[in-house]
């Protein structure tokens, strides 16, 4: 796939004099025949792409049609079958992990920045506060998220408290915005960090308070510039809401599951992962193209 | 001190024996300076002499060691001063502009007065738009800062700083980070806050400007004041052998 980029003429000033309709330029001999061979030579690489490309798909085609124990992975893996079975199912356990990722995304950022701006604040009183987003911060990005899923999930049922969940959809959703949000909230304190201090120095020069700088000329250009690593892991939240599954959640893998487990095929393993996949492309040319889209506006003009 | 005792109102800014270390190097040691109302006051010196330093610490962005400092009679440096509230009647403009690259140049300028002094919007704004004319800048009210020229982001960074009234003006070499050919159009702008009677301290290194714009000139050397005066007397007749070094070195190098 060719990705081809749109060049906005940007600025004011005006392009190179052609479009001038007084112009009365007419194009070299010279030009035109450099022209002309710069096209050939394009319509040469052009041909020589599509046959290197046919032949290699063809070899790859025939090691993989050929290799021993092929009919038995087609028949496991690739049933059609199966996969059309499945198919539905799983679309319909994907809709809990899309709505897990909605919910708990928003949980992530919002608990993610407060955990930034407690580590940022200043004075003594804060302290404890500081201390308590490090440590939090710290725990949660080396907990295995598994072994989180398994306290949250499994675990805390067990207990048998009063007033408690035992919803496992629940539970994973509270998992997956315990760990998310500490890598959040570190993405965030980088962006914080990043910013210059100079700008706090004029801000604070301006007669606005610590907050008032951190809210309206600090965090805004710290968010700003984290929005490709914050979309990165969203991406990352958005596979890893499979995991709630473990605590018997029916949602796209678990639907998967359960066919492979009455069938001993693996086909819907397969269609559930591709389902993923597809949902996750998306988003990550989303990212690429907000994070194209920022170096336009923050580049200072010129092309390069 | 000559002209400080023989001006009859109250300076609006005040030093008595300063001193500011950074770790072990000492940056300013027993600096006195007095600034009348309506007078400029231009600070001039070899770079690392303590210029920026003295306006930093006059606004409280950082903390000496010693001595006071005193605004309009209120003693600033007093750990119980509010210093949000000695800020929002001081305004800086720095070297290298700091606008806020995410702000276009109209929000740049109405933050201060919107969120701190309580004004409305359209207020701000008109006041803003007044400003932006004066300066030139009328028609890059919308603009990001990114997109301005650096004498036009060093203009829309004093109208900030004027936009809140300020009773004082700092201006931390404010042409220093501009090529040569807009450093005229930012001078003739502090030259007409001059004539309209705002009080400043300038730190500069365009001599020829402080000759004509100064009121008191003070020469800082290695962190003391070590020579001061109107400008016919500093740069016609210093006193001080070291002050002559460094006026010849400028004179040498062409920027006097």
């Amino acid at each position: 796939m060719t990705v081809v980029k749109a060049e906005s003429g940007e600025g004011p000033g005006k392009g190179p004099a052609e479009g001038d309709a007084h112009d009365p330029y007419v194009p070299s001999r010279r030009r035109i025949e450099r022209e002309r061979h710069k096209r050939s030579r394009a319509r040469r690489a052009t041909t020589i792409a599509a046959l290197s490309t046919l032949v290699t798909g063809v070899l790859l085609y025939l090691v993989v049609v050929n290799a021993p124990g092929w009919p038995r992975a087609k028949e496991t893996f690739f049933n059609a079958r199966y996969a059309r079975e499945a198919f539905p199912k799983v679309l319909e356990g994907l809709w809990l992990n899309v709505r897990l990722l909605l919910v708990c995304g928003a949980a992530v950022l919002v608990l993610g920045m407060l955990i930034a701006v407690a580590r940022t604040l200043r004075g003594p009183v804060f302290f404890p506060l500081r201390a308590l987003a490090a440590a939090y911060t710290d725990f949660f990005r080396g907990l295995p998220l598994i072994i989180n899923l398994m306290i949250v999930v499994l675990g805390v049922p067990a207990l048998r408290l009063q007033g408690i969940t035992v919803d496992p959809v629940l539970l994973g959703g509270t998992a997956l915005t315990l760990t998310y949000s500490a890598y959040v909230a570190e993405v965030f304190r980088a962006g914080i960090e990043s910013v210059h201090p100079s700008q706090r120095a004029a801000a604070r020069s301006l007669g606005l308070s610590n907050r008032q700088a951190l809210r309206y000329v600090v965090l805004p250009q710290a968010v700003r510039r984290q929005v490709p690593p914050l979309l990165n892991d969203l991406v990352s939240l958005q596979k890893d809401t499979g995991l709630v599954s473990i605590g018997g959640a029916v949602d796209a893998v678990r639907a998967a599951d359960i066919i492979v487990g009455r069938s001993l095929n693996y086909t819907p393993y397969i269609v559930a992962g591709l389902v993923f996949v597809a949902l996750t492309i998306p988003m990550t040319r989303f990212t690429d193209w907000v994070t194209a889209r920022m170096d336009r506006r923050q580049a200072q003009g010129g092309t390069i | 001190m000559s002209r400080a005792t023989t001006d009859s109102a109250a300076p609006v800014l005040r030093m008595e024996a300063v001193r500011k270390t950074f770790g072990s190097s000492v940056v300013l040691r027993d600096v006195d300076l007095e600034v009348a109302p309506h007078t400029v006051t231009a600070l001039i010196g070899a770079s690392g002499s303590g210029k920026s330093t003295l306006l930093r610490c006059a606004n409280l962005l950082e903390e000496i060691d010693d001595g006071a400092i005193w605004l309009d009679d209120e003693e600033i440096t007093d750990p119980r001063t509010d210093q949000d509230a000695v800020r929002r009647r001081i305004g800086v403009v720095f070297q290298a502009y700091n606008l806020f690259p995410h702000m276009t140049v109209m929000e740049n300028i109405t933050l201060a007065p919107r969120r701190v002094h309580g004004m409305d919007r359209g207020e701000a704004q008109a006041r803003a738009r007044e400003l932006l004319d004066r300066l030139g800048l009328g028609a890059k009210a919308d603009e990001y800062p990114d997109r301005l020229s650096g004498g036009q982001q060093q203009r829309a960074a004093i109208v900030r700083a004027l936009a809140v009234r300020p009773r004082l003006l700092l201006l931390d070499e404010v042409t220093a980070a501009l090529d040569p050919e807009l450093v005229g159009e930012v001078l003739g702008v502090v030259r007409d806050l001059k004539d309209d009677g705002m009080t400043m301290v300038l730190a500069t290194h365009e001599m020829g400007f402080a000759r004509d714009v100064a009121d008191q000139v003070c020469f800082l050397d290695g962190g003391v004041v070590l020579e001061r005066g109107t400008a016919e007397e500093i740069f016609g007749e210093p006193r001080e052998e070291r002050t002559r070094r460094f006026l010849r070195r400028i004179v040498e190098a062409g920027r006097l």
